[in-house]
């Protein structure tokens, strides 16, 4: 259950994310814990990031010149604990204990005692106020180092993510890079239609932001964005499906909450070990 | 007391690079020798709460010691949220200053009245609850802040309280019940801006023939537990006063304290705002006339406590004498 070490040391990114959803599948099942349509639109996001992009240090968690990821849709914590026992940060034994009694691994990343999570999230609207100050704190040290933002498009409807973007780009806080993970649904409702959660680009961009609009299942796409250089905090609207990768799944909202069934379990891995 | 706070800072930043002030859009040209010192150290975040209390934990978390100043229901009751789930779950070492806490800004109206603040922040774990009553204490609280830094909340007054301690504390002082006056009937327990009024109420004691301790208490939580019971078994009355909620702050705390040790014959009175909003127009002066809050208040119901205690404690001297014959 849950590791193929080989893949995640050599495999190509499409493998990676497909045994990643795998182990999120698994841990649902097992812990029997909802939000995994959540989790799975994320994945190839994730991937990218902390096979591709992030400058970190599994070995050295803390290290002082380290980029930062902070995932602010906290209730992906699944896919979250997933990439960070395939890059090394603990044992994939560990996400056994995901949800179980005593142990580290809650449904929502802990504030603290799991190396690679920097910051304790679920409640939404948190993470970009703390990656802002983060992004300023490493600007006003001269640092280099950047700082990852995922929020959920259902998480816009929090005003506290506003009252961010204002600052992040009043100040051109540029080592801020921010990704929605934009599968169009929140909890209950399609994301246009609960509020107002549409035009992702032309609110950012009014708010002072760098959009760019992506496909976010596209590993060469999300690469591209997260190096585009510019002077603004940037946004990247992520184009995304919710429950990607399991095709009855797919944009149904149900598995927000739903956990799979046995049968489930085995037609969700089948399709995604082809 | 608020401009105590800003020359406190500008001195402690100073020496410390790593001290930063976040404004919520308040303090018009009172931080001006701060900027002028450090203006990379200081950010006005505007009108928008809940994002400076998040970045605070941010800054905190890449090393730096920041501030946020603002209102008192505005940076405490406005993003409680971001306080509980950013700072002290994260444990990291964010001050939150308050400025017109309790009736402050009684005038302003309710909004901007803040009677729940010590309350909803104390029962946050991790959170340090301070409550200084002038200048002196407020200095030495930021001295605390600083040298051993924890999630912080210090509730100031505003501006022109008066003086009651007139000399420089240290961290350790404000960290126990600090005595202003020795007496033997009663003990009266001041925090906050209040205080004066505590000192007063004692000198009018004294003239009724009633001689009363009385202590000023910044630190209410951790609350200083071993010196407040020992006052609770020295004195048959001790009196609580702060410009809060009678619901959750240091009076209740004092009586969850007794509960807790069951602590029995000592009577604690407790003085603060009804569970009410206060919606009168007016001073603060007026207001804490309105609200009981006075000397003259609390020595009538003092003395009616004192006088009802020694009826109390006679007649239960005589049932004992009953049963003994």
């Amino acid at each position: 259950m849950f590791t193929n070490p080989n893949i995640f040391q050599s495999g190509s990114l499409e493998k990676i994310a497909a045994q990643l959803r795998i182990n999120i599948i698994e841990m649902s099942y097992k812990a029997r814990s909802a939000h995994l349509g959540s989790c799975l639109s994320c994945v190839d996001i994730l991937t990218v990031l902390y096979f591709k992009i992030l400058e970190i240090d599994p070995a050295n968690p803390g290290m002082q010149k380290r980029d930062i990821f902070i995932l602010s849709k906290g209730h992906a914590a699944m896919a979250l604990y997933s990439v960070l026992a395939a890059r090394g940060y603990f044992d994939p034994e560990m996400l056994k204990s995901y949800n179980q009694n005593g142990g580290t691994l809650a449904e929502h990343p802990p504030a603290s005692g799991l190396a690679g999570v920097e910051a304790a999230t679920g409640s939404l609207g948190h993470g970009l106020p703390m990656s802002t100050g983060q992004a300023l704190a490493i600007k006003l040290n001269s640092g280099t180092q950047r700082v990852f933002c995922l929020l959920s498009d259902g998480e816009t409807n929090e005003g506290s993510v506003w009252e961010a973007a204002l600052f992040a780009s009043a100040h051109k806080l540029d080592n801020l890079i921010c990704f929605i993970d934009h599968n169009k649904w929140q909890a209950t409702g399609r994301s246009d239609e609960v509020l107002n959660v549409t035009a992702h680009a032309e609110k950012w961009l009014a708010f002072g932001w760098n959009v760019q609009c992506i496909d976010g299942h596209d590993h060469q796409q999300i690469i591209s964005a997260a190096h585009n250089a510019s002077a603004k905090p940037k946004m990247i609207i992520a184009d995304t499906v919710k429950g990607r990768g399991v095709s009855f799944m797919e944009d149904d909202n149900n598995w927000h909450y739903r956990v799979p069934n046995a049968e489930e379990l085995h037609q969700a891995k089948q399709e995604l070990c082809k | 007391m608020r401009n105590r706070f800003a020359q406190k800072l500008t001195q402690m930043s100073e020496h410390n690079d790593k001290i930063m002030l976040l404004s919520g859009d308040i303090g018009n040209r009172l931080f001006d020798n701060f900027k002028a010192q450090r203006p990379d150290r200081f950010f006005n975040c505007g009108v928008a709460e809940q994002n400076m209390t998040g970045m605070a934990a941010g800054l905190a978390k890449q090393g730096f010691l920041p501030v946020t100043y603002t209102i008192a229901p505005f940076c405490t009751t406005r993003c409680l949220e971001q306080i509980r789930v950013d700072v002290p779950f994260h444990n990291l070492p964010v001050t939150i200053v308050s400025v017109g806490a309790g009736l402050s800004y009684a005038g302003l109206g309710p909004t901007h009245h803040s009677f729940e603040d010590t309350a909803l922040l104390r029962v946050i774990p991790n959170m340090r609850v301070l409550s200084p009553a002038d200048s002196d204490e407020l200095s030495a609280c930021l001295e605390m802040a600083f040298a051993t830094p924890k999630p912080t909340y210090i509730r100031m007054g505003k501006k022109g309280e008066p003086d009651v301690h007139g000399r420089t504390l240290n961290a350790y002082e404000i960290s126990t019940p600090i005595k202003l006056t020795d007496g033997e009937d009663v003990c009266l327990i001041g925090s906050g801006t209040l205080l004066p009024e505590v000192v007063k109420a004692a000198e009018l004691l004294s003239e009724k023939g009633v001689s009363s301790s009385v202590y000023s208490l910044p630190q209410i939580k951790p609350l200083p537990a071993i010196e407040l019971l020992n006052i609770f078994s020295e004195y048959p009355v001790v009196a609580v006063f702060e410009e809060h909620s009678l619901a959750g702050g240091l009076s209740s705390a004092c009586a969850e304290l007794l509960v807790d040790h069951q602590i029995a014959g000592t009577k604690l009175l407790r003085f603060g705002i009804p569970d009410t909003f206060y919606k009168k127009s007016g001073s603060q002066s007026f207001a804490r006339d309105y609200l009981g809050l006075t000397a003259s208040h609390f020595v009538q119901k003092i003395i009616n406590t004192l006088s009802g205690h020694k009826n109390e404690n006679t007649r239960s001297h005589s049932s004992a004498d009953k049963k003994a014959t």
